[in-house]
């Protein structure tokens, strides 16, 4: 348990844009995955398992469904009278009017609340990696190995990985990090950053006042690259169940690897379970006639057509005679009769009218915008 | 103040659910794949606007008290009134168990008294239904009663099974007559009552000070009441309700969900069932599953094949598994090739490989021998044993037994 030694930050806007018009109206934080729950719940979900009880989530934009998502934290175990959940939205200053840019302004931004702290150290963390890590454990290899920073990072695995705003570090022997490799395509032998790192807090303070007087922005960049010839960088490997979000794609392919019970298993690991707003819909209806394949099905879904490889999320409504197949169906979305969708991510509130044929394709599922009516 | 509170009585042992209810409460038993049966009346509570609950708890307690918590899965947390867990409680002039419905209400005076209400709603634990209680509250004022007593229409023949209400055409209670061999009317009372508050506690000074009572509403409240020539009015309820105090009227609830022609909708929102959600991931259903005409709820795993049955969270059933109008509760698994038909098997009870539970009634020789199988929580039934229909397991079942 960690309760003093470590304080959570979530970023919830970063990487908002390499999903396009998912994050349209929302925080990159709180686009909806797996079914029932939003990005930012796998990050807190560890946190606060681990110990974790004081939590800030750094929002920059398009935060009224976060907001509503968490309420006082209630959910996660952080509606506390000591310390607790708390969200920070910019404080536009008069001087510029504007609302800052980038990591380090944004931590700029809530220094007073990070030097008001009682803990320690500070978790850092995006929301572009869906994992769920032991928090307690990376704290205190962090503590152990008395560094100033550590990462936590994973094995490459897909050739292919984007290097848009990838971070990826080389280690050594004894995980000490020597290299990190900001915005390109990882090298070969380098591992890849879960964007959550551990930080002693009052060299974050420091690095981040010293940084923001001389107007640079990017975090890993401007501070990590920057400093590492001069901090002791650390690094823990995760090997359990990790995705990276940073397309559509890769949406898509994060979201169907669950449909394997080894991954749901990992991820959803019964001692460190992943908690998210309660919500309280019925059980899911499966009717006459109704086929259900491969599929991971949320409360509330009335199934009466056939589904296969699918993912519905809470209260989707499949109508008789209705075909799906590799799709993703958020909350509330109607699928009317006749309809025969391949390849689909269906944002919530969607109504697909009868017999409409839509079809993506692997390498480029169909997103349709929330509350759209095809 | 509060303008009404409700009373719930949650004491009861629910003794005709025999194993299902050795070591909990009859409100707290697991219905519909997500909701005790405490949720109705609790959500119905909320939903007519009543936010002070006081619930009554004596048999078994721990599990419901857990279940109710601070009451914050029904919206019952609240500053000022909230649900309350009413346990019998050693007072300066002794201590008693609840004795009767109306004693246990006699007992909790001092916790309605602080809310000073203008009236008291008496509900019990046992019954699932959707209504909208200040409807009572709205007939009350307007007939100046000094009790509304909510009444369903039972067909004929089954009236001699209910507490009979005879009333005039203003729907004034004239008589009340306990399961009656010739009934009267056809207007079965629900135990649901509306009372004015210091009539109530009029009448329960009464009965506490009647040595010859049995301190119930029914048998000795209600009676009183009528003797005495208050103005007791019936309010017509139209709607689904089930007494779920038998294995099979629990077992026939909870098939009516399924069942399309009964419509019993617990998926509309406009009056939402509430309850204490487990939080767990979404349901998978594997490409080797068949599921059909049932309902399964978050964290289960369904690789088998389910036909007409109610799955609970966390269930896990393994291939060519068949389970089929059955309840599974909570964190039960079912393993390869076991087969459960016509079964209630509570919470986390494991079903070895190849096990047969239960039996289809088109498939049994004497008809009057078939019932629902039940099978209590916590047991492990063994590979290739058999349970009879009808049966009663109360203890784990070795290999092949």
């Amino acid at each position: 348990m960690i309760t003093n030694k470590a304080m959570g930050l979530i970023f919830a806007n970063m990487h908002g844009s390499s999903v396009g018009n998912m994050t349209a109206q929302r925080t990159m934080a709180s686009l909806p995955f797996a079914g029932r729950y939003r990005l930012i719940d796998f990050c807190l979900s560890s946190f606060v398992c681990g110990g974790v009880r004081e939590v800030g989530v750094i929002v920059k934009e398009n935060y009224h469904s976060l907001m509503n998502h968490l309420g006082s934290g209630k959910e996660w175990d952080l509606s506390r009278k000591i310390a607790g959940l708390k969200i920070y939205p910019p404080f536009v200053g008069s001087l510029s009017g504007l609302v800052y840019h980038g990591k380090i302004a944004a931590l700029y931004n809530v220094l007073p609340y990070i030097k008001n702290s009682g803990s320690n150290h500070i978790i850092l963390a995006d929301c572009d990696h869906v994992c769920n890590f032991d928090s307690a454990e990376l704290v205190n290899e962090h503590i152990d190995a008395e560094a100033d920073v550590t990462f936590l990072c994973y094995e490459q695995r897909n050739k292919n990985e984007s290097g848009l705003n990838s971070v990826s570090i080389l280690r050594d022997e004894d995980g000490r990090v020597v290299d990190i490799d900001f915005n390109r395509p990882p090298k070969e032998n380098y591992f890849i950053s879960t964007n959550i790192i551990v930080i002693n807090r009052e060299l974050l303070i420091d690095l981040v006042e010293d940084a923001y007087s001389h107007r640079l922005i990017v975090f890993e960049r401007d501070i990590l690259q920057h400093h590492m010839k001069d901090l002791f960088i650390h690094s823990v490997v995760f090997d359990g169940f990790v995705r990276r979000i940073n397309s559509v794609q890769s949406y898509f392919t994060s979201s169907m690897s669950l449909l394997d019970s080894d991954n749901r298993n990992c991820l959803f690991n019964l001692n460190r379970p992943i908690y998210t707003k309660v919500n309280d819909d019925a059980p899911a209806r499966y009717g006459i006639g109704s086929s259900v394949k491969n599929s991971l099905v949320a409360d509330g879904c009335i199934i009466e057509g056939k589904i296969e490889n699918c993912l519905l999320f809470r209260g989707v409504k499949v109508l008789s005679g209705s075909v799906l197949k590799n799709c993703i169906i958020m909350q509330d979305t109607v699928i009317e009769e006749g309809a025969n969708l391949s390849y689909v991510i269906a944002d919530k509130e969607v109504m697909i009218g009868k017999d409409r044929f839509l079809m993506g394709y692997e390498s480029y599922p169909l997103y349709i915008q929330k509350s759209s009516v095809v | 103040m509060k303008e009404t509170i409700a009373m719930l009585l949650a004491g009861g042992q629910g003794s005709r659910l025999y194993a299902l209810t050795k070591n909990i409460a009859k409100p707290a038993v697991p219905y519909g794949g997500k909701y005790r049966i405490i949720d109705f009346p609790l959500s119905n509570c909320i939903n007519s606007g009543i936010d002070t609950v006081g619930v009554l708890t004596q048999y078994q307690p721990l599990e419901l008290n857990a279940y109710i918590g601070d009451g914050r899965p029904w919206d019952l947390d609240r500053l000022d009134g909230g649900v309350h867990v009413l346990p019998p409680y050693q007072k300066s002039e002794g201590s008693d168990w609840y004795i009767g419905t109306a004693n246990a209400i006699f007992q909790n005076f001092v916790f309605i008294e602080k809310f000073s209400p203008k009236y008291v709603l008496i509900l019990s634990g046992d019954h699932i239904y959707k209504m909208n209680y200040s409807k009572m509250i709205d007939l009350l004022k307007k007939t100046d009663a000094s009790v509304v007593i909510s009444v369903l229409e039972v067909p004929k023949e089954e009236a001699s099974r209910f507490g009979i209400m005879n009333t005039d055409k203003n729907d004034v209670i004239i008589e009340f007559e306990e399961k009656p061999e010739f009934p009267k009317s056809n207007l079965a009372s629900m135990g649901i009552y509306l009372f004015r508050w210091d009539v109530l506690k009029k009448y329960l000074e009464y009965d506490n000070k009647n040595p010859d009572s049995s301190n119930d509403f029914g048998k000795d409240v209600i009676p009183a009441l009528l003797n005495s020539g208050e103005k007791l009015v019936a309010y017509r309820f139209e709607g689904y309700w089930k007494d779920v105090g038998t294995i099979d009227s629990l077992w026939e609830a909870n098939m009516d969900l399924i069942n399309p022609n009964e419509p019993f909708d617990i998926w509309s929102n406009d009056w939402r069932i509430y309850s204490r959600n487990p939080c767990k991931p979404p349901q998978y259903i594997s490409s080797g599953a068949v599921i059909e005409n049932s309902i399964a709820t978050a964290g289960s795993s369904i690789e088998g094949n389910v036909d007409f049955s109610v799955i609970f969270d966390g269930v896990k059933i393994h291939k060519n598994a068949i389970v089929r109008d059955s309840i599974i509760m909570p964190g039960t698994v079912i393993e390869e090739d076991a087969v459960v038909q016509y079964s209630i098997i509570a919470e986390d009870v494991l079903i070895k490989k190849g096990a047969k539970i239960g039996e289809r009634p088109e498939n049994m020789d004497d008809i009057d021998s078939w019932g629902v199988s039940v099978v209590a929580s916590g047991l492990t039934i063994g590979e290739g044993a058999f349970v009879r229909p009808k049966a009663m397991v109360y203890d784990s079942v070795g290999d092949r037994e």
